[in-house]
């Protein structure tokens, strides 16, 4: 008592990739990038990086290729929904795993 | 200064004394003319603040918790359905630890319709994590309100300071206007922790899992349960923050002394009479009365409700017989919260259950209905010498 103790007594972050929690365990759909479609990615300098701007955690790099950090993504779907070259499928974790995993 | 005034201009001037910087405010009877008055010295340049005319109750207090999380010093008013169009952010100011202050004109809610005195209101936002003052008179408005900007800011726990529509917000009664200077050794600026800034941005109250995680830091942070059991122990350690800033009220303005509970010819009482608010002053000269044909009767009123002081109430009915509890307000199905309330600390804080007193639940003044003390005086000496009769609602003509 006496101060207003906010990091101990109230729940506050910073913004920033891990804000909620381990958001990644909450995806059912996994945003998967195809870069030949990217345009970043196909001609080597910057572009829309709309992926970027809208991620809502904060998780999708601004770099080329653009990266995503499957830890804090939640599988919500904005980055393939704002895509302009629609270069990001959500694909079934169950399928992915399946694929990748054999 | 001795001033002539109503209840809810000794409200304002008190908010006026302390500082405020933000008052929202939307307009109910019978808070009304509080907001008009701290719009008016707002107006007038008297009050350095600014005043948000919102578009209800519940924006009121939304902006009082953005100004508060802002570091300012808040303050908003309300009545009845105002102050339950409030709920969700009544629950919120309390969680997210801000020192709001908030009076409740009391008023009886609908349906149906009413606009009259009772307590339904506050006692319904009991369990909200707030600390509740009721104040007995003009002097006790004025005092509180100053007190509750103290205790919320020591404690990161918004107060409301609850009186009685008309009988307090509408009369009109002498009080002494405390001095500014004083007020300022008083009660210092409010200089809080942690603040808002738009150059380092960052989350408050924001989500939890049911267990605990680490941040964004990689530290260890609380989840909601620990969150939640903060404000629990800091609630309860403030009921000894309440007699601390009391003492320091009364050592600069020599007023005050009985912060939880104010006692009246209860040394020798067999029995008490149990109420809040201004029904309490009236219940004095109910047991001036009844003392005179020989009942040795005393008053007990409630004046700090949450944090419930239930030490100092067990202490001051040890020894009782029989306790009466006047309530203007229900828990709907069951009896009056603070008939609960107290038995609950008599059965804690008095181990030999042969020795506890009866404890006799009543209810009055609901919507407003008039308490005449002829009544309230007929009601207790028919319990003092038989029984009180069923459904102990005192005035009710079924
Ligand atoms: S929005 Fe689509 S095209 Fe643009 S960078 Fe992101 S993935 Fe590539
Ligand atoms: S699905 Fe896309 S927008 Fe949603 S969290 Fe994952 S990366 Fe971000």
């Amino acid at each position: 008592m006496g101060t207003r103790g906010y990091r101990y007594k109230t729940s506050h972050s910073l913004p920033g990739p891990g804000d909620g929690g381990n958001t990644g365990s909450w995806r059912v759909q996994r945003p998967v990038i195809d870069l030949t479609r990217c345009t970043p990615a196909k001609r080597g300098a910057e572009a829309c990086f709309a992926c970027w701007l809208y991620c809502p955690d904060v998780v999708v790099s601004r770099t080329i290729p653009p990266e995503i950090d499957y830890k804090y993504c939640k599988g919500c779907g904005i980055c393939a929904e704002e895509c302009p070259t629609k270069a990001i499928a959500m694909v079934d974790e169950s399928v992915y795993h399946e694929h990748v995993e054999g | 200064m001795h001033i002539i005034e109503t209840g809810n201009v000794a409200a304002a001037l008190g908010v006026k004394l302390a500082g405020v910087q933000v008052v929202a405010a939307y307009p109910i009877t019978p808070q009304t003319p509080l907001t008009e008055k701290l719009s008016e010295l707002i107006e007038a340049g008297e009050m350095d603040a600014r005043y948000v005319p919102v578009e209800s109750e519940h924006s009121a207090l939304a902006v009082c918790i953005g100004a508060s999380s802002a570091g300012a010093r808040s303050f908003t008013a309300t009545s009845a359905n105002g102050l339950l169009y409030m709920h969700e952010q009544v629950h919120w100011a309390a969680g997210a630890r801000l020192p709001i202050v908030m009076c409740v004109a009391n008023r009886a809610v609908g349906a149906p319709w009413n606009i009259w005195n009772d307590h339904q209101d506050s006692i319904s936002q009991r369990d909200t994590g707030w600390i509740q003052i009721y104040s007995c008179d003009h002097q006790q408005i004025i005092d509180d309100t100053l007190k509750a900007f103290r205790l919320a800011e020591t404690t990161s726990i918004p107060v409301m300071v609850c009186y009685d529509g008309y009988l307090l917000s509408h009369t009109y009664m002498p009080f002494e206007v405390p001095e500014q200077e004083k007020v300022e050794q008083f009660l210092p600026p409010f200089h809080p922790s942690y603040a808002l800034d738009p150059s380092s941005p960052a989350n408050l109250n924001t989500v939890t899992l049911p267990e605990i995680r680490t941040d964004v830091h990689g530290e260890m942070a609380h989840g909601y349960m620990e969150i939640r059991y903060l404000l629990q122990e800091d609630l309860r350690k403030a009921v000894q923050v309440v007699e601390e800033i009391d003492a320091a009220f009364q050592e600069i303005f020599g007023r005050g002394g009985a912060p939880l509970v104010e006692p009246y010819r209860c040394d020798d009482a067999e029995y008490v009479v149990v109420g809040m608010g201004s029904l309490t002053y009236q219940l004095w000269d109910v047991i001036e009365t009844l003392r005179t044909e020989g009942h040795k009767i005393g008053v007990l009123g409630v004046r700090l409700y949450r944090p419930f002081p239930d030490a100092a109430v067990a202490a001051a009915l040890r020894g009782a017989r029989g306790v009466f509890v006047m309530e203007k307000a229900l828990s709907y199905g069951y009896e009056g919260a603070l008939c609960s309330d107290l038995k609950s600390a008599l059965y804690d804080h008095i181990p030999d259950k042969s020795r506890a007193p009866f404890v006799k639940g009543l209810v009055a003044g609901i919507g407003g209905r008039e308490i005449r003390t002829a009544d309230l005086t007929d009601t207790l000496r028919s319990g003092l010498v038989g029984s009180i009769p069923e459904p102990g609602w005192i005035g009710i003509q079924l």
